[in-house]
């Protein structure tokens, strides 16, 4: 199947690595990702106040691309949009149904986009997870080449995959669908607390401290709860957790560091696929010896 | 310590200032404590989300002085917990808003070390603009 | 028998003035008898002084213009902007990286882009400024030098934005490094660096600054000819 794919900034810099084995390993599950030819920034943070339209142009104006798509026929009648970032499939889906329930905030942004193609509300957004579940957790199984059996995987949702919960895939409390990939790529998934716990998010910026004990309570709670690492679908809840370690060392010199991984990651080290895919010298805590020790390199 | 509540046409023009700008109805809020309990950034505030709403709701404008709105990182755990269906999170926006629109910025981006800049990822410089700067 | 010419009315910062229809606005002005020291340079479209904005009768779009290369219409307000205020980050060509972090550094104001493409509108130059500045977000300097390629620095752009951000001071960047860093190295370049090294041209170079003035003259009038 072939499904128009919106990358996101982060994706082309410092989370190549996410981008190549999540493109890698649909690949090998026959899903191709058709880039949008010409894309924007989706914002990050989807704009709250219910006055401000003008923060709903950049998202819309993404989604006229995937109209355009259709049109020309690089994608047959597929008007779904792909996202791999959990923060880009947030803020696009909470303004595609924003201006699909106000057709008014539509016209005023069709209005001030003269220059484009009208938008007609009709593009969905959907993380790459849901189009996992629905393509069948048992053909990802059946591409596992090297069994995950002896790597213990905490899976972090983080916040904007669940909440809220009309935009949220899976249950905003107890979500399964991350473990549900993990059963099928074999690798036992751990239960912990703080899966849906927030990172921090771009408070990174300003409030340091807030985000290393936010981060010091979710990376300990896995590690207590036996995880060997702990995989994420999200740019800024990777660096949160994964860069910002160093930080969490020097508040807490006691603290063992972690592995963090893109589960995209993950999924192409199960497929067996290429190491300049998979991208691990890209993470910041070195996960190779643990998945040497593992036998999994 | 006991505070009198004055509900003059300041203090009630800005709840409905708040209101409309947040599209909450903030008078449904029952003070059940439910979006603080859950809130993951409770210790660093000042003031508790369910404090922020109280202030709201009786119109009191100091709530704009106040860390809370500017430490809600939007994870919308309150969002799905609150009995009454209330966003405070888009409540923790509509103030946010409200000193930003007089181009007063929270995180000055001239005064940010550019060893910062370098390595945060463009997500995070993306999304505190976002959020802190008018 | 000079040709009559048909007049229009132009309003130059709210003042009435009739002008002839086939002027640009750099001209009209003059014609009005405003003396232009500031906000005008080559005429030809080229330097990127003379930015203006002005807005056509019955048209609520206000448009961005270089003075020199637009023709007046009926009924048109202008006002000419001489100057764009905008702060310049300075930065050492040698020793910054042709990269995302180069950009998060100098420009993080880039990062405020709402996408709304006034940018673009305002653009004299028909440059898609805001795909450049998307380009540099993601770290495609490449792009965002060849997108901004016939950036003439003219500062509608800047004007224009509600983020605030100085585009055609990143686009500089952006054609600085891609200059420095990026684009294809040519070999020839390197030969012909050698040559002049190693003295090939060195007596060609000294027979003419020893050259008389006729003979120099006669040379050079003669060059083109001989080519063919």
């Amino acid at each position: 199947m072939k499904i128009p794919y919106y990358p996101g900034c982060t994706l082309k810099s410092t989370a190549k690595h996410f981008e190549n084995s999540a493109i890698a390993s649909a690949k090998a599950l026959d899903i191709e990702f058709i880039e949008l030819p010409k894309w924007n920034c989706c914002g990050v943070v989807t704009p709250l106040a219910e006055d401000d339209i003008m923060h709903h142009v950049a998202p819309v104006r993404n989604m006229i691309r995937v109209l355009e798509m259709n049109k020309a026929g690089t994608v047959s009648n597929e008007k779904r949009l792909l996202t791999l970032c959990s923060m880009c499939f947030n803020t696009l889906k909470r303004s595609s149904l924003r201006v699909k329930e106000k057709i008014d905030d539509l016209d005023i942004l069709n209005d001030f986009m003269y220059k484009e193609e009208d938008y007609d509300g009709s593009v969905e957004i959907v993380h790459f997870l849901e189009i996992l579940k629905e393509n069948g957790f048992d053909k990802i199984n059946k591409k596992v080449k090297k069994s995950l059996k002896d790597l213990k995987v905490a899976p972090y949702y983080g916040c904007m995959l669940l909440r809220p919960k009309d935009i949220g895939l899976d249950d905003p409390e107890r979500p399964t669908i991350f473990e549900e990939l993990l059963s099928a790529l074999n690798a036992p998934p751990v239960d912990w607390r703080a899966k849906n716990k927030c990172c921090g998010s771009f408070l990174t910026l300003e409030n340091k401290e807030t985000v290393a004990k936010l981060g010091h309570d979710i990376l300990t709670n896995a590690q207590k709860s036996g995880a060997d690492m702990i995989i994420t679908s999200c740019p800024l809840c990777a660096f949160n957790l994964d860069n910002r370690q160093k930080i969490i060392k020097k508040i807490h010199p006691e603290f063992e560091t972690i592995p963090v991984l893109y589960f995209t990651q993950l999924m192409a080290i199960a497929f067996g696929l290429d190491k300049e895919l998979i991208g691990l010298d890209k993470n910041f805590i070195n996960p190779i010896p643990l998945l040497e020790s593992k036998g999994l390199l | 310590m006991p505070k009198t509540i004055v509900l003059d046409k300041k203090s009630v023009n800005f709840l409905k200032k708040i209101t409309e700008l947040s599209g909450e109805i903030i008078t449904l809020c029952d003070q059940c404590g439910t979006c603080s309990g859950g809130c993951p950034v409770i210790e660093d505030m000042d003031i508790t989300p369910s404090q922020l709403m109280r202030m709201v709701l009786i119109g009191d404008q100091t709530v704009l002085q106040s860390k809370t709105m500017w430490l809600c990182a939007t994870c919308n755990t309150c969002t799905v917990r609150c009995p009454r269906g209330l966003d405070v999170s888009k409540v923790a926006e509509a103030l946010r808003q409200t000193t930003l629109r007089q181009s007063i910025d929270k995180v000055k981006i001239d005064e940010i070390p550019k060893e910062e800049l370098a390595e945060l990822p463009q997500i995070a410089l993306v999304a505190a603009f976002r959020k802190l700067t008018s | 028998m000079k040709m009559k010419e048909n007049m229009v009315t132009v309003y130059i910062m709210g003042e009435a003035y009739d002008v002839p229809d086939s002027s640009t606005i750099i001209t009209a002005m003059e014609y009005a008898g405003f003396q232009l020291t500031t906000g005008i340079g080559c005429r030809e479209g080229f330097c990127g002084a003379c930015a203006t904005i002005y807005r056509e009768k019955g048209d609520y779009k206000l448009k961005g213009a270089l003075a020199c290369q637009t023709v007046v219409t009926d009924g048109m307000t202008l006002a000419q902007i001489p100057f764009m205020p905008s702060e310049k980050p300075i930065y050492n060509l040698q020793e910054i990286t042709a990269d995302i972090n180069t950009v998060k550094e100098l420009f993080p104001t880039i990062f405020r882009c709402v996408s709304c493409n006034t940018c673009t509108k305002a653009c004299p130059q028909d440059i898609e400024v805001m795909d450049y500045i998307q380009a540099l977000k993601k770290g495609n300097i490449a792009e965002a030098a060849d997108i901004s390629f016939d950036c003439i620095r003219c500062g509608l752009c800047a004007l224009r934005c509600p983020a605030e951000i100085v585009q055609y001071n990143a686009a500089t960047l952006a054609r600085r490094l891609y200059g420095r860093y990026l684009a294809k190295k040519s070999p020839e370049v390197d030969e012909s660096i050698k040559e002049i090294e190693d003295g090939k041209y060195d007596k060609e170079l000294d027979d003419l600054t020893k050259m008389d003035r006729k003979t120099l003259s006669e040379k050079y009038y003669s060059r083109e000819t001989k080519l063919r």
